[in-house]
């Protein structure tokens, strides 16, 4: 069994984000990037099936400009065994996104195709589902465990009710959520091995692809701050400002 | 133009977000028509028939689609969108689950989780967890939007009489079994909807403390919330989550105990009317977004806080 496992380079879910004067988007230059956080999950989960014999290979793919190879670097140096880097400048869009996929998943043929659940810097929830839907194979969202059968995964989601278990024919695609398992860091001796492992580039122009956004972004801004608030020094005092100043109790 | 709704429902009652989803989907098109698609769920179209809001009703009723796979919905919801401008639905698990799909097929850029409506063609949409408004401009034809619910209030449910039409059902898709659902039942509250939450972080050191916060919630009819911390330590079940990749909430009143208030958790809450911080650590960033912040251990003044509840003589519901 092969795992295509898809992986995003965006802004470190740490960094405070900050809003360019001009309205344009976001601060990126200077501003420290990382892996998607559940797509680092999506990884640990192709790995660990491996680990137990259930897959033979796992791919790492990203979609980007050249520095987004850091993120497939990352999912070598923790067990990824190749990598694929798509070269794209600019905005990309999930639609977009999910076409290059299908052409990556119709050159590599996988068993299976893993990602995050939600990219944390446009927060679209999109790809995967698109994906699924562009293969037509079955898709299971928010996954927080896989158990990878026969012919079938056995996958149990969170849903806003609590929790719901579906089985979903092979090939399938799974998108990931943080509770899914805990990734594991990578030593620096694997990541010296990582930049051995190989790392096709492939420009998202010579698949054949439409990657013009159809979304125009007209601007971005800050949110609207919320007023400082107060220090109460006691709980008596809290209650009584709940009671009669804000009346909310 | 008209916009045709995707209804979340549990075949028997339209869940309440539905509701807010109608209002935000009135205010891109006054011809608003109402995809219901589910097993023996003719009560639900009957619901929504009578939302004033609402010009008419597709019901699509059959065994497939007893548990709402997008595998089964898909098929459906296409068969029936030739005469809409717009597809929507609510930014909850359902609609984010099941709208790209659709999108991809109709091959539409999606618009997610948007949470105000500038024009038919315009939105307003958070990203980087609400750390930046972004305002888009779709420029397909044919638009795929999911609907933040708690930005918009919900419908009116009584005085209208919109004609219901069944119709025949999509392709039966074989690729996804519904297995089980582990539905948390509870008396409360639903956290989404609730006028008054209160949640707990990893500063509740156990699941067991959480009887501190509900017996704070039993008192003031709340729903339960929790940071991600408190969930993946196993203090409190998913679906209490609250923050970025969990729910958005926007009470009237939100009482964070124990949570310091990363980024992730201030994106499912920092709308809400009235915020209250209980933090030990007086540099805890909850603080920040805190109308009233009260720099104490939880233990002791959860226990006071129930006892100055108790000397009310009045608390609303």
């Amino acid at each position: 069994m092969k795992i295509l496992v898809a992986v995003k380079r965006v802004i470190d879910y740490n960094v405070q984000i900050r809003v360019k004067e001009d309205n344009t988007g976001v601060v990126t230059d200077n501003v420290k990037m990382s892996t998607n956080p559940p797509d680092d999950n999506a990884i640990e989960e192709a790995v660990k099936i491996k680990e137990s014999g259930k897959a033979k290979e796992v791919v790492a793919v990203t979609i980007g400009e050249d520095k987004a190879q850091e993120t497939v670097r990352k999912a070598l140096a923790v067990g990824a065994d190749r990598g694929i880097h798509v070269k794209v400048e600019g905005i990309i869009e999930p639609l977009a996104v999910s076409k290059i996929l299908l052409k990556i998943v119709e050159k590599e043929k996988p068993d299976l195709v893993f990602m995050g659940k939600q990219a944390i810097d446009d927060d679209c929830n999109q790809t995967g589902q698109m994906l699924a839907a562009l293969l037509n194979w079955p898709q299971a969202t928010f996954a927080s465990k896989i158990e990878v059968k026969e012919k079938s995964l056995e996958v149990t989601r969170e849903v806003d009710e609590g929790l719901e278990t579906i089985e979903t024919n092979i090939p399938s695609i799974v998108t990931c959520d943080l509770r899914l398992n805990e990734p594991r860091y990578a030593s620096l001796p694997n990541i010296m091995k990582a930049k051995k492992k190989p790392l096709e580039q492939i420009n998202a122009s010579d698949l054949g692809v439409d990657t013009k956004p159809r979304i125009e972004q007209i601007k971005v801004e800050e949110p609207p701050k919320r007023k400082a608030g107060i220090k109460v020094a006691s709980v008596e005092e809290l209650v009584q400002k709940l009671k009669n100043e804000a009346k909310v109790i | 133009m008209s916009v045709l709704l995707i209804a979340e429902h549990n075949n028997k009652e339209v869940k309440p977000f539905t509701l807010n989803a109608i209002t935000a989907a009135s205010q891109i098109d006054q011809d608003l028509h109402v995809l219901v698609i589910g097993h023996l769920c003719e009560s639900v179209a009957k619901s929504i028939s009578e939302v004033p809001n609402v010009k008419k009703i597709i019901l699509v009723d059959d065994a497939i689609y007893e548990n709402y796979l997008a595998e089964n919905f898909t098929p459906a919801v296409i068969k029936n969108s030739d005469n809409y401008s717009h597809i929507v639905c609510s930014a909850n698990t359902f609609g984010k689950n099941l709208m790209p799909r659709i999108a991809a097929l109709l091959d539409t850029s999606q618009v997610s989780d948007i949470i105000q409506v500038i024009s038919t063609d315009t939105f307003l949409r958070p990203i980087y967890a609400g750390n930046a408004f972004a305002t888009v401009k779709s420029t397909d034809t044919k638009k795929c939007i999911t609907i933040r619910p708690t930005s918009f209030d919900p419908a009116a449910t009584s005085g209208g009489s919109a004609e219901i039409v069944k119709v025949e059902k999509g392709e039966t898709s074989d690729l996804t079994k519904f297995i089980k659902r582990e539905e948390v039942k509870s008396d409360r509250p639903e956290l989404g909807t609730a006028r008054v939450v209160i949640s707990g972080g990893r500063g509740m050191g156990s699941g067991d403390n959480f009887k501190l916060i509900t017996a704070i919630a039993d008192k003031l009819n709340a729903a339960i919330g929790a940071s991600r911390a408190a969930v993946d330590a196993g203090y409190i079940t998913n679906d209490h989550q609250v923050g970025q990749t969990g729910k958005v909430v926007v009470p009237d009143l939100y009482i964070a105990v124990g949570i310091s208030g990363a980024i992730q958790h201030l994106a499912g809450m920092k709308e809400s009317k009235i915020i209250v911080a209980i933090n030990k650590d007086g540099e805890a960033p909850i603080f920040s977004v805190a109308d009233y912040g009260l720099e104490a251990d939880l233990f002791e003044a959860l226990p006071q806080f129930l006892e100055e509840l108790n000397k009310l003589n009045t608390i609303q519901k």
